[in-house]
């Protein structure tokens, strides 16, 4: 039998172990053998959501600085349907592209091994590694295209911030240890609530360090400038991969580390996020508007998402709990979605993701334009879609919680944000198409499928939500 | 004895220099420097702590953050290797084919 310490990291293992593989096959490979390496990622993401399936509900924790809580486990669950729909996303793209087949995935499944890390991490130790896990294999993807000048100037303003942003996260550690002398969750968390009443300023100095990291990696306006630039320069199938699995998992941290050790002290950090949570709503959907790049504008989209998700973490019931877990599931599968259908149509030489490059799509490609309306109105938060639901509960959490300018703003922006969604709509029925500009492209089975059942997700999650609710609400309440 | 603030103070300000670096040099490199400052200021911190606490967990944190540091080094450096080629320029200011 399994030492019982070693169960909750069997999801872990599963991933780092079949990223192990892809890079023992790429080692061992001969030149010009053909090895399905995605399949092989495929496995392992399979073997780690079914351990995940078998955990739920059993709160094994191992060596207590990794705990595979029902709240983990959500996560876990989310990020193996990004890691599947990315690989099957990038099976046509990466040999289309040329991309380091081996590299490639073996960097992908060591980010998602990283992520999870960071889900189940009951350490500020351990959350810190699985960060840096997470974050350098995802530099090295945004950049995997070296011949590319941008995507590699992308990958290193991402490096930049990211290492930055590291540096302040890390500190705060150091003054959290330094005041309670640990880092585990668990023990910091009861040293604050005994401190509740003290103002002792360094637990604001680290309260504060540890929200910049933070927000850093969600992308929160004012520490969002890596973001479109990274996610512009990526490979559009990174992007999809990164602005979906980084935000969970960097949610689900700080979701843990706010929401539940540093509870005693939300009256101090609840005006930060609010503040946070109100410019990055305003401004990401105000300068998507202007963008004329459509992963540019994704990545503003992708801001202001993260500013809806941050109300939900501000109002801290248990509606708007349940509600941030739904939003990220929401989120992820349309976002991967989204960034699957431009990866599709982008070429070897051409990326194809100026807004103009969709014109006519319609005409050329009725399925894939059909799939990416779906996409955009569930982003725009248009009934009956997931992100409609999703909104729709973030937004009655901050009622509830009597944040009614939150709510607001929410709502304010949310309809600003449908304007430059359905441009991208109008111009795909509405414009002809110039002909000139961009050849049909083959479009890959696999990547199809992958599209097609992130619409059944899509729909499932808008139309019948109660279920996947009434799992988020259940993962929530294991660590509060 | 030293007091720990003493040690907390140093900290602080190689942290500062390190923050300000990244904004004020102009070179890819001096910047990636900066960076392993604020890092190693940090260490500080947690070396000073963990020795007023009277345990090690302090320095083995320590261990951990120097090997994170060495990983991120060798990726920031491939990058800036990947960039030189492009552009054959380490000016930070060279890089603005993405912008707004």
């Amino acid at each position: 039998m399994l030492d019982s310490n070693l169960h909750a990291i069997v999801p872990l293992l599963c991933v780092i172990l079949s990223a192990l593989a892809v890079m023992a096959a790429e080692a061992f490979r001969s030149p010009g053998e053909d090895m399905p390496l995605g399949g092989l990622g495929l496995v392992g993401l399979i073997g780690a959501g079914a351990s995940a399936v078998a955990l739920w509900g059993r709160n094994a924790s191992s060596f207590n600085v990794i705990v595979a809580d029902n709240f983990s486990l959500f996560i876990t669950l989310l990020l193996v349907v990004v890691g599947v729909l990315t690989i099957m996303f990038s099976g046509p793209v990466v040999a289309r592209d040329g991309l380091p087949k081996g590299e490639y995935y073996a960097l992908l499944l060591f980010s998602i091994a990283g992520m999870i890390m960071m889900a189940m991490a009951n350490d500020l130790l351990v959350v810190f590694i699985a960060l840096e896990i997470l974050s350098l294999a995802v530099y090295v993807l945004t950049g995997i295209r070296r011949d590319d000048a941008r995507a590699t100037e992308a990958a290193f303003k991402y490096f930049l911030l990211g290492a930055f942003s590291s540096a302040f996260f890390l500190y705060g550690i150091a003054f959290t240890f330094g005041l309670s002398g640990s880092t585990r969750l668990d023990r910091v968390g009861a040293f604050l609530a005994a401190q509740s009443m003290s103002d002792n300023p360094l637990i604001l100095v680290a309260i504060g360090l540890l929200l910049v990291g933070f927000a850093f990696k969600i992308s929160a306006v004012p520490f969002h400038m890596w973001t479109p630039d990274a996610y512009e320069g990526a490979p559009a199938v990174v992007t999809g991969f990164m602005s979906t699995g980084v935000k969970a998992a960097a949610f689900a941290a700080f979701t843990r580390v706010f929401l539940s050790t540093f509870e005693p002290f939300t009256g101090d950090w609840a005006p930060m996020v609010w503040a946070l949570a109100v410019v990055t709503m305003i401004l990401g959907t105000v300068v998507g508007v202007a963008q004329s790049n459509l992963k540019r504008m994704l990545a503003y989209s992708s801001i202001a998402h993260g500013g809806y998700l941050l109300v939900g973490l501000v109002s801290a019931n248990d509606i708007g709990k349940a509600a941030i877990l739904f939003y990220l599931l929401a989120y992820a599968v349309t976002n991967v979605a989204a960034f699957g259908v431009i990866a599709l149509l982008g070429t070897k030489d051409r990326p194809n993701d100026e807004l103009r490059d969709f014109a006519g799509l319609w005409h050329t490609r009725p399925a894939l334009a059909a799939l990416m309306t779906v996409c955009l109105l569930s982003l725009g938060g248009l009934p009956p879609t997931a992100g409609f639901i999703g909104k729709w509960y973030v937004f009655s959490a901050a009622v509830s919680a009597g944040y009614y300018d939150l709510a607001i703003i929410g709502v304010l922006t949310s309809v600003i944000s449908v304007f430059f969604y359905l441009r991208v709509v109008v111009m795909m029925y509405m414009v002809e198409r110039d002909a000139a500009l961009t050849p049909p492209v083959k479009i890959a089975g696999l990547g199809m499928a992958a599209l097609v059942a992130s619409i059944v997700a899509i729909f499932y999650l808008g139309i019948l939500p109660s279920r996947v609710l009434t799992f988020a609400s259940q993962s929530i309440s294991t660590i509060f | 004895m030293i007091p720990l603030s003493h040690y907390l103070f140093v900290s602080a300000v190689l942290f500062a220099i390190g923050t300000t670096g990244v904004f004020l040099r102009r070179n890819l490199i001096t910047i990636l420097l900066s960076i392993e400052i604020m890092l190693n200021a940090v260490n500080l911190s947690f070396v000073a702590f963990g020795r007023q606490m009277g345990t090690v967990d302090g320095q083995i944190i320590v261990f951990f953050v120097m090997t994170v540091a060495a990983a991120e080094a060798a990726v920031g450096l491939a990058i800036v290797i990947g960039l030189f080629r492009h552009r054959e320029s380490l000016n930070p200011d060279a890089f603005v084919s993405l912008k707004w």
